[in-house]
């Protein structure tokens, strides 16, 4: 699997965040860091134990992320996420929270398949 | 850009995603220093550690602990956003947002997702703006420095050559001078009729200097005359008022320049009167313009403090009351209120040379003024060396050293000191801390700022000792602190500097002290007026809750030191002693009232007759060949029903007293059946009295 074909399976834009970083390298390297990143675990522990500030926070940056990796997909439901826990909880969150968990798992399962085909 | 060229410059990145740091970081590439910060607090502390060593900030919006609105105000706060641009960064793109973050002095804006040429370009843009402004601030101040230092020079030397022709000394200029400078001040604190700006004193104090230009049109003869003038000759002397006026009237070039005209009003009005008796107009009261009025006064109090050629000097503080007399003309009764309250300081003005001070004040003045920057770099550049003087001996001292700022709440500790308790170096919201709050203690911080704002201006220093509570135990501090105060008026309270002295051993050795005196050296346990005080804070500060008072003595007391000697006696006490102390609980009072007399106060909800008992019965035992019994008189204090311990003591004693003279060996509450007894009870509490001495 070619990062341009990870990209086509996460629903990301390959070529909107190539324009951007404009190199390959750079964004292959944070592609894999975002398997790191530790923001969607505190988001669903966050939304469990009811904080919901601190739920805001971790999906604003899971949004940010996603804006700057052209992860359209995943960034449009955290986008539609932060906006729902915007200054408290709205009844819409939990059903979106699910999405983005949806979301989540496409994007780092087809990362994840993407690390093991390049044998990174 | 000196500094771009020899040193490779620092960007600060704040966000909390570690990614976008990193992206960030390698957008930017290998050309600068990347410092990052996780969150608003700890952007904060980097900032306060080393503001200047940063040329530029990227700052996220949203973030946990403080947010970048926050860092925002406490950059302004602190005026680090005068000297450090802020790229703000955000996928925030509301326009509120935006306005809000431009008002508060962000230079530009990136928005999320970042392109790197963007990213590269905006950063690149706004070092070299702030470069260039640095430069050109600098450049400004070079010129007007160069620019005072010049005319100020040529003004010294033109009222030096009036004053080589008068034959005085160059001294005189430079007093008046410095006395117009003073008087001119004060006068601006006392009243604002004569709106008077830093500016128009500066141009005033100048302008002093050439009061006596005119003298150069005076015939020597007249001028260095020893004796006293003829009429005639007098009226030639005066004349040196007009001719000055008229020499800078008629300058060819810049007689409208603002500091001729208030040199012209000098030279031409500095020898009218305030009742209108002096020359060469006869004006009266403020039609003398006051730029006149004080040059007047200050040279008439120098001319009588220097010596003349027809005359010696006279005294400080004769020539004060001559002038306050009126001896010496009359004068604006506000300027001679000021010469009055300011007699003491005056000699202090003219030996400290304050004209110098004068002159650098006056430069970064018109600095200011011409920049509107607020803060030149070279006020910036003086604050760093005093910063980096501060911190380099804050980490040598092994004090705790603090500093603590209003707004935002914020508290910031020597690193020794930090490390020491625990804590960070920056404390955002030091009440609601838990870290320091478990370090200070439950009242101290609230203690300490009550303190601190009852300070004023003037007497801003407080002390206090508190219990720090850190590394497991707990160690006594003398807390030492100095409120700062505002300049405003009302002057705000704006925060406050301090250090904490550790006084443990000297304290610990001092209470060691106190506790001696208070407990009775046998057993323990406390002595008669340490109980008395206790009890009387116990009950005045919850007079709500149900108290017990038990007094007791040992039966037959007298028989066992008789027959077994006093040593068994002691040891019979300290039996008591201890049997009382672990039948109740630790907050109940334990007293030996004197002699083979206790004393116990406690607390209670219900059956307090239960807890008698077991009381009585726990002392009462067989000591090896000694039966410990006692006689023992109990008195309850109802729900507020206002007993004092003197009557709870005396209801005590008497059911003591009833058991006794029945046979001892019980106990019983007081009850109104023994009310007749309370009248014996007066020789019963005198007999403790001088039990206790004993004692003691």
């Amino acid at each position: 699997m070619t990062l341009q074909e990870c990209y086509k399976a996460m629903g990301a834009d390959y070529d909107d965040v190539m324009g951007r970083l404009r190199s390959e390298r750079l964004v292959q390297k944070f592609v894999l860091k975002f398997l790191d990143d530790g923001s969607f675990q505190l988001l669903c522990d966050a939304m469990a134990e009811g904080r919901i500030e601190e739920a805001f926070r971790a999906s604003h940056t899971i949004k940010g992320m996603c804006q700057n990796l052209g992860f359209t997909k995943l960034g449009q439901s955290s986008h539609d996420l932060t906006e729902a826990l915007r200054g408290g909880k709205s009844p819409a969150a939990d059903g979106l929270l699910e999405q983005v968990k949806a979301d989540y798992a496409q994007t780092a399962g087809t990362i994840l398949t993407f690390k093991q085909s390049a044998g990174l | 850009m000196e500094k771009a060229s020899s040193k490779r410059q620092t960007i600060l990145v704040v966000d909390d995603s570690e990614m976008n740091r990193s992206i960030l970081a390698d957008m930017l590439g290998d050309e600068y220093d990347i410092l990052e910060a996780e969150d608003g607090l700890e952007a904060v502390s980097i900032m306060q550690k080393k503001s200047d060593e940063i040329d530029l900030v990227l700052l996220d919006i949203v973030m946990p602990r403080m947010n970048g609105f926050d860092v925002l105000g406490v950059m302004n706060q602190n005026g680090w956003i005068e000297a450090t641009p802020v790229i703000m960064v955000s996928a925030e793109s509301g326009s509120p947002q935006v306005e809000r973050a431009y008002d508060m002095g962000v230079t530009d804006f990136i928005m999320r997702p970042f392109d790197a040429l963007i990213v590269r370009r905006r950063v690149v843009n706004t070092l070299l703006l702030y470069a260039k402004q640095r430069r050109l601030v600098s450049m400004v101040e070079e010129q007007i420095y160069e620019k005072e230092r010049r005319s100020g020079m040529m003004i010294d030397i033109l009222s030096h050559i009036v004053e080589f022709r008068n034959g005085e000394s160059g001294q005189h200029i430079l007093n008046v001078r410095t006395l117009t400078d003073f008087f001119l001040r004060l006068l601006m604190q006392k009243t604002d009729q004569y709106h008077l700006t830093a500016g128009d004193i500066s141009r005033i104090s100048t302008g002093s200097a050439l009061h006596d230009i005119g003298k150069i049109a005076i015939d020597e003869h007249i001028l260095n005359k020893p004796g006293r003038l003829t009429a005639e000759e007098f009226e030639v002397m005066k004349t040196h008022a007009m001719v000055g006026a008229r020499m800078l009237d008629e300058l060819p070039v810049h007689q409208n320049d603002p500091l001729v005209r208030t040199a012209y009003e000098i030279c031409r009005w500095h020898h009218e009167r305030y009742d209108g008796r002096g020359y060469p107009d006869g004006l009266a009261g403020d039609d003398i313009p006051i730029s006149a009025q004080v040059v007047a006064l200050a040279d008439v109090y120098d001319a009588l403090t220097s010596p003349r050629v027809y005359k010696d000097p006279i005294p400080h503080e004769t020539a004060v009351q001559m002038i306050l007399d009126g001896k010496c003309g009359t004068f604006n009764p506000l300027l001679l209120e000021c010469l009055r309250e300011s007699a003491g300081q005056i000699r202090g003005q003219l030996a400290g040379g304050s004209v110098s001070k004068g002159t650098r004040r006056e430069i970064q003045a018109i600095a200011d003024e011409s920049l509107h920057s607020g803060v030149s770099t070279r006020t910036l550049r003086l604050l760093d060396y005093e910063r980096d003087k501060f911190s380099f001996f804050a980490a040598l001292t092994e004090d705790i050293q603090f500093e603590f700022t209003v707004s935002p709440p914020m508290i910031t500790l020597s690193p020794w000191g930090a490390k020491k308790l625990g804590v960070d170096e920056i404390v955002m919201d030091p009440v609601n801390d838990p870290k320091l709050q478990a370090v200070l203690g439950p009242g101290v911080w609230e203690e300490l700022s009550a303190k601190l704002r009852a300070t004023t201006p003037k007497e801003p220093d407080v002390q206090m000792e508190c219990a720090l509570h850190y590394d497991g135990g707990t160690r006594w501090h003398r807390v030492i602190s100095r409120a700062v105060w505002s300049a405003d008026t009302p002057p705000q309270f704006e925060g406050a500097l301090g250090k904490a002295v550790d006084v443990h051993e000297s304290r610990v050795r001092l209470q060691e002290l106190e506790d001696r005196a208070s407990t009775d050296a046998m057993t323990g346990l406390l002595n008669r007026s340490s109980a008395q005080e206790q009890i009387e804070l116990r009950m005045q500060d919850r007079p709500e809750a149900r108290y017990a008072l038990v007094f007791f003595d040992v039966d037959r007391f007298k028989y066992a030191n008789d027959v077994f000697g006093h040593m068994f006696g002691d040891q019979v006490l300290i039996r008591v002693a201890e049997k009382l102390h672990g039948s109740v609980r630790q907050t109940d009072i334990c007293c030996r009232a004197g002699g083979d007399e206790f004393l116990l106060f406690l607390e209670y909800k219900t059956d307090i007759e239960k807890t008698v008992e077991r009381i009585y019965n726990n002392i009462c035992e067989d000591f090896e060949q000694f039966p410990i019994r006692l006689s023992m008189g109990v008195a309850l204090g109802g729900e507020n029903d206002g007993s004092t311990y003197e009557q709870l003591l005396q209801a005590a004693d008497a059911a003591l007293y009833s058991v006794k003279r029945s046979g001892g060996g019980r106990f019983r509450f007081y009850d109104d059946s023994l009310h007749d007894l309370l009248g014996t009870v007066q020789g019963s509490m005198t007999r403790i009295d001088e039990k206790g001495g004993e004692t003691q």
